[in-house]
């Protein structure tokens, strides 16, 4: 057989712009390249010069999508670098917000960018000529899930709310009472869901040893994994947030601007890892809700998840987590005395990591002595699986290339969609090519 | 004689094709084409009434044009970026551009005044990769725009309103108002007068719903600036009544509407007198 290529110009259903190439033959493949040629991004040289408060709403304008994780990783770091810690009622509120953008997050990408895939659809207006009650759930999940994000911040996107210790305003009791009967009205929606998503024919895909993915995501001994805990892997890693630049770098690589970012010292895979959705599922099952760990028994689903195009049903089963969580949370609050816990600005170094939706998301600031932010990192998730994403088309092709070429084309484009790739966020950060060698 | 002409009337009516609407990226967040997908009620009437033929970020059936209604989301900062709006502009017969990005450059434009080429060497380790432009600007530099809806992010619900009035060819209704007149509209204590808060709402553009004092905290001005807004006279203020200092004002009208005309010409007053020290 002679080189053939696989090329998709403009990768539809993602956040951003994106197009790959792929050049194989009968022997494998030759070339993978996950281009990324959204505009980049300086976020990291806006903020120099920035006063500590105003790093939660310039971050969170890198994503339309998830700014609560930004807000979150931004806060957290500038908290750990002022040397103050946020319990009770605020911490509780802050995984309520999370809880949010989750739910709001994964829908989206479930139900109006993913399951098309599955199905055989443009997008979800398409299959909702087919399937109306299925898309009218869907958008009405998203809906709750925009209603806990507008409630305690603002509005849906870019919220006005977080603030470095706490929040401008802690909501009060009486106020976060009517968000009850939604959380329950969606949890059971969830619940369908889950099941509705179990049932989509998903395309066989392993990778075994030496190709095995490496899970990286936070873990936390008494809760599923979202503002805080350790960074651990498959691999046997378990460090802190501080150390994170100490096992992974960033790469830059031609084709994309977006950088690569890499587990330091790892030869199989050239340091490529895995964070997400499937991550957070295989390294901290045990701490989902008894609810949860019910449907997944109840759907069959295995303990440890190997199969990316599984990952729309780990996020369905994340999406019942966090209703179940909003629940506890609003069940139990009793509005904080203090909407915010002051610090006084010092020079310092800050880290934090959080779990956007997307997976695991590092912020480093210094600050000088006013507070003044002096220099700052970010990376972002998909910087983070960008290398797997590639890898997983390299090891994808040779099982399916006796597929028609236009099918082929579809399931490299769903193997990306398993991502739910969000390239805004990382150029700071997506074409599709396959092309074969004639 | 009426029922012909009843006939007449809606007969080409029931012929008629939905209007063709594209949305299209350029520099951005992603955040005001979601907010189209954010309108969970409305989106399935929606596209009963309108043939969504591009809406890469929705769908990958791709119509081509030309268009009835372009929607532009996202500032231009690349050659390739400058060249594609003109020919979005060629296929659309009306083209209006949501929030801050592609009405003002967005916070993008922080760059046009700064170095940018030191900007790539802060955040790409190799710097021959990239292509930018030294600048980051609002549609209307590059092509005519004919309705800008402010934001970052919109607001869905004027989102509506304006596929409402386009789809019925009327005027949309958008307030040009501060966000002081919503604050007012709410009953909110003002936070500047009341809690000494600095705040933007006396220059900034209603469409919020004056959510930040309504949070405690003042207004960032993230819907940019209103019709002629009095910035001097709010500077001003900042200064004699809070204590503003040079930084903060500079710092404060250079957000994510950095590069709207009123904005950029009051922060550089005070850029002036930081150097000056």
């Amino acid at each position: 057989m002679k080189s053939k290529t696989i090329k998709v110009d403009y990768l539809a259903r993602v956040e951003g712009e994106g197009a790959l190439y792929i050049r194989y033959d009968e022997t494998g493949v030759d070339d993978v390249q996950l281009k990324i040629f959204e505009p980049p991004r300086f976020f990291e040289a806006f903020l120099r010069g920035r006063d500590y408060l105003e790093a939660p709403d310039i971050t969170a304008r890198i994503c339309g999508i998830c700014p609560v994780a930004y807000q979150m990783s931004a806060v957290h770091a500038m908290e750990n670098a002022l040397g103050i810690t946020i319990g009770g009622e605020l911490r509780a509120l802050r995984r309520l917000l999370y809880c949010g953008e989750w739910i709001e997050s994964h829908v989206l990408h479930i139900y109006m960018l993913h399951a098309p895939d599955f199905l055989g659809y443009d997008s979800a207006v398409d299959m909702a000529r087919e399937h109306p009650e299925i898309v009218e759930r869907g958008l009405q999940i998203k809906k709750i899930g925009n209603a806990i994000v507008s409630l305690l911040g603002g509005r849906e996107i870019h919220p006005v709310n977080v603030r470095v210790g706490g929040f401008y305003r802690a909501p009060t009791v009486q106020e976060l009472q009517p968000l009850r009967e939604q959380l329950l009205k969606g949890r059971d929606m969830a619940i369908d869901s889950v099941r509705w998503v179990a049932s989509l024919p998903v395309p066989e895909f392993e990778r075994d040893a030496p190709f095995a993915y490496e899970f990286v995501a936070l873990s936390h001994l008494d809760e599923y994994p979202m503002n805080e805990g350790r960074i651990v892997s498959s691999g046997g890693l378990d460090i802190s947030p501080q150390q994170y630049e100490d096992y992974f770098t960033e790469e830059h690589v031609e084709h994309s601007n977006a950088l690569h970012s890499v587990l330091k010292g790892r030869d199989e895979g050239e340091g490529a890892y895995l964070v997400g959705p499937m991550a957070r599922f295989n390294l901290n099952f045990d701490r989902l809700s008894p609810l949860t760990r019910e449907l997944a028994e109840e759907i069959n689903f295995p303990r440890f998840c190997g199969n990316p195009f599984q990952s729309i049903i780990v996020r369905s089963l994340e999406v019942l987590y966090a209703f179940d969580e909003a629940l506890r949370i609003v069940d139990s609050y009793q509005r904080p005395e203090q909407a915010w816990v002051d610090g006084t600005p010092t020079a310092a170094t800050g880290y934090a990591v959080t779990e956007a939706p997307r997976g695991l998301l590092y912020h480093h600031y210094r600050l000088d002595e006013e507070g003044k932010i002096s220099a700052a990192k970010i990376v972002a998730p998909t910087s983070q699986n960008q290398k797997t994403i590639e890898d997983d088309l390299r090891h994808l092709l040779p099982r399916y290339m006796h597929m028609p070429e236009n099918e082929l084309r579809l399931l490299c484009e769903q193997s990306i969609r398993n991502y739910d790739p969000c390239i805004s966020c990382a150029t700071h950060f997506l074409k599709l090519h396959l092309e074969k060698n004639e | 004689m009426s029922v012909g002409k009843r006939t007449l009337k809606s007969a080409p009516k029931a012929v008629k094709p939905m209007p063709k609407l594209a949305v299209w990226k350029f520099t951005s967040c992603d955040g005001c084409q979601l907010s189209l997908l954010d309108c969970e009620d409305e989106l399935l009437v929606l596209a009963d009434k309108v043939d969504i033929a591009y809406f890469m970020e929705a769908s990958s059936r791709q119509v081509e044009g030309p268009y009835d209604l372009s929607i532009v989301e996202g500032s231009i900062t690349t050659a390739d970026e400058a060249e594609r709006i003109q020919r979005v502009r060629r296929e659309s017969r009306t083209l209006i551009t949501i929030g801050a990005c592609a009405s003002s450059g967005g916070i993008q434009a922080l760059r046009n005044f700064a170095d940018v080429d030191e900007f790539i060497s802060l955040v790409y380790a190799r710097p021959n990769y990239i292509d930018t432009l030294k600048t980051s600007t609002p549609i209307s530099d590059h092509v005519q725009v004919d309705f800008e809806l402010q934001g970052c992010p919109i607001n869905k619900s004027q989102l509506l309103e304006l596929l409402n009035a386009f789809l019925n060819q009327r005027k949309p209704q958008i307030p040009a108002h501060s966000v002081c007149v919503e604050c007012k509209l709410k009953g909110n204590v003002c936070v500047m007068v009341a809690h000494g808060t600095a705040c933007m709402g006396p220059v900034t553009h209603a469409g919020c719903g004056a959510i930040c004092p309504s949070y405690n905290r003042g207004c960032y001005g993230c819907f940019g600036p209103k019709e002629n807004p009095n910035t001097s006279s709010l500077s001003h203020w900042w200064q004699s009544e809070l204590g503003s200092n040079n930084a903060q004002l500079v710092r404060s009208f250079r957000n994510m509407n950095a590069a709207a005309p009123a904005f950029a010409k009051e922060s550089l007053r005070f850029v002036e007198a930081v150097d000056e020290k």
